[in-house]
């Protein structure tokens, strides 16, 4: 292949996959309710999003069931990597095995289980069981972030901290959570955006009185393609955008 | 050294508690669920049965396993021709374009794949962006029928998925050793001899990674199909979700999410075998 046909391919390539993304956002601007022909440019179907009040409170969801989950499974899941990458346990191996599976397991599966889980429990579908799914969902994201800085990192510095004295909580204050910083933003960053985007998992385990953004626009969509839907997908795409360069800008350090 | 005990109990309880109550207990009941009655009244009843596995081989379900394993099967195909050469690229670009090239992929990677399913109808639709422009071209005289179609679908499952494919194997190809490509070359191998022999194998678990990774959603992303496909077609993902939501049949629904277990615990197997002896994790791209 010569340098032509090569940078064609790649634009041919990102063209597929940018171009739908610009078109809906170029969309969210066009003055027409129906027409996909373009009749001008407008802000009104943005105005519209602002005063839905209906879709302020489901994005309120979504970010409220987001920040949690996101702050929940951080936690666990940095413990879960310093654990895995520091002790030997009882199951240590299924515990890897686990985290693993959770992540490659088809979300239709995760979702269905946990629904079984919440009815057996007589826990009413809500907030509770969508925040208590997202943490679940999110943990192996966050252990594996964690667990590949971890891995790059001197173990002689547990040592010598040990040897000078530190009990374990000193180490995981003083040394692990100052290293691991940057790993557990991005663990954070990561968790919200994947709980802010799921349809799947979250489909089976919230009910009709704690609506969230993903399953409002499914809804949504269903019906067509509306001007308004194209807004609030472009909004979200624009959030997204900035989770991933903020995602970027934390695990920077690690690559170079 | 108590305290120490103290912490390591602390986290490892903690980590232990959570995967147990919300991941080992629910697949535990999952399969339990698989064993019982669909009830008239209740969701379930209580009696075994082994009833819902026969069931399986009803025509009926044979025929959505089949109908799914060749749509997956077809966008996983898809992704992998359209990827390879693409993370090639990328892998062999100079090193000061190799991030963007790269976040670029990671960006639709992050983005909600229902908002990208759903630009791929306002493309797709009648009165769409493609065929507006086709009208207006003068290729067609009147738009034609592209939504709610197996194409729109297995279109919308490759635009989705791609990125998945595209991670693991820019992750093995750029680990490659590029002297043994000149080596080979050297020694007079000609261009199909080089990827044949070199590039394939030593990239196998990049392909493997990626092909499980797309794969397994693919047969259970069931809004694709929904916003592109119409209700005609049926991914197992649509079958679950029926069964859980307006049959209301959670005994068949478990069974069914049972058996898409078991198939993906063979594909897993399966690339474990391949993979044995390189120790590097199969996400360790995200």
């Amino acid at each position: 292949m010569n340098r032509i046909s090569r940078l064609a391919y790649l634009m041919a390539v990102y063209l597929f996959l940018y171009a739908p993304i610009f078109v809906l956002v170029a969309y969210s601007f066009n003055d027409s309710s129906y027409s996909m022909l373009w009749q001008g440019f407008t802000l009104r179907w943005y105005h519209s999003l602002i005063e839905n009040i209906d879709l302020q409170v489901v994005a309120f969801h979504s970010l409220l069931v987001g920040v949690l989950a996101a702050t929940g499974a951080t936690s666990i899941g940095t413990l879960a990597a310093v654990s895995l990458y520091r002790y030997n346990f009882f199951g240590k191996k299924l515990l890897h095995a686990l985290i693993f599976i959770l992540i490659i397991s088809p979300d239709i599966v995760i979702g269905i289980s946990l629904l079984i889980l919440f009815s057996t429990l007589k826990i009413s579908l809500g907030f509770w069981s969508l925040l208590l799914s997202h943490i679940t969902f999110c943990i192996p994201f966050v252990t594996v972030t964690v667990y590949s800085r971890l891995a790059g990192q001197d173990k002689n510095l547990f040592e010598a901290a040990k040897d000078l004295g530190a009990t374990e909580g000193t180490i995981f204050r003083r040394i692990l959570i100052p290293l691991l910083w940057p790993a557990i933003i991005a663990g954070w960053l990561l968790s919200f955006t994947l709980s802010l985007d799921d349809v799947i998992i979250s489909f089976f385990v919230t009910g009709p009185e704690f609506d969230i953004l993903p399953l409002k626009i499914f809804s949504m969509v269903r019906v067509g393609v509306k001007p308004e839907v194209n807004a609030l997908c472009s909004v979200l795409f624009g959030l997204t955008l900035a989770l991933v360069l903020a995602y970027q800008y934390c695990t920077w350090k690690k690559r170079s | 050294m108590t305290q120490d005990k103290l912490f390591r109990t602390f986290s490892t309880t903690i980590v232990w508690f959570w995967l147990s109550v919300f991941a080992l207990v629910p697949s535990f009941l999952l399969f339990m669920t698989s064993l019982l009655v669909h009830g008239d009244s209740e969701l379930v009843r209580l009696q075994f049965t082994v009833d819902n596995y026969l069931q399986l081989f009803n025509a009926n379900y044979l025929r959505v396993f089949l109908r799914s394993f060749l749509l997956a099967g077809a966008c996983t195909v898809g992704c992998l021709l359209l990827a390879y050469p693409f993370s090639y690229l990328i892998a062999r670009s100079a090193d000061r374009y190799k991030g963007i090239l790269l976040l670029l992929v990671v960006i639709p990677f992050w983005t909600s794949s229902l908002i990208r399913s759903y630009a791929i109808v306002a493309i797709l639709k009648t009165h769409g962006i493609l065929n507006t422009f086709l009208l207006w071209v003068g290729i067609i005289d009147t738009p034609i029928q592209m939504l709610y179609t197996d194409t729109a679908t297995l279109i919308g499952l490759i635009y989705t998925l791609l990125p998945l494919m595209i991670l693991p194997l820019y992750a093995s190809i750029e680990k490659l050793d590029t002297r043994l490509i000149d080596a080979a070359c050297d020694l007079g191998a000609n261009k199909i001899q080089v990827l044949l022999k070199i590039l394939l194998p030593l990239t196998l678990p990049g392909i493997l990674s990626g092909c499980v990774l797309v794969f397994l959603p693919a047969m259970t992303i069931f809004y694709i199909p929904d916003l592109l496909g119409g209700a005609k077609t049926l991914l197992i993902g649509n079958i679950i979700q029926s069964q859980f939501l307006a049959a209301r049949n959670w005994p068949m629904g478990a069974t069914i999410s049972v058996a898409l277990t078991l198939l993906m615990s063979m594909m897993l197997f399966i690339y474990w075998r391949c993979y044995k002896h390189k120790k590097e994790p199969m996400y360790e791209s995200y």
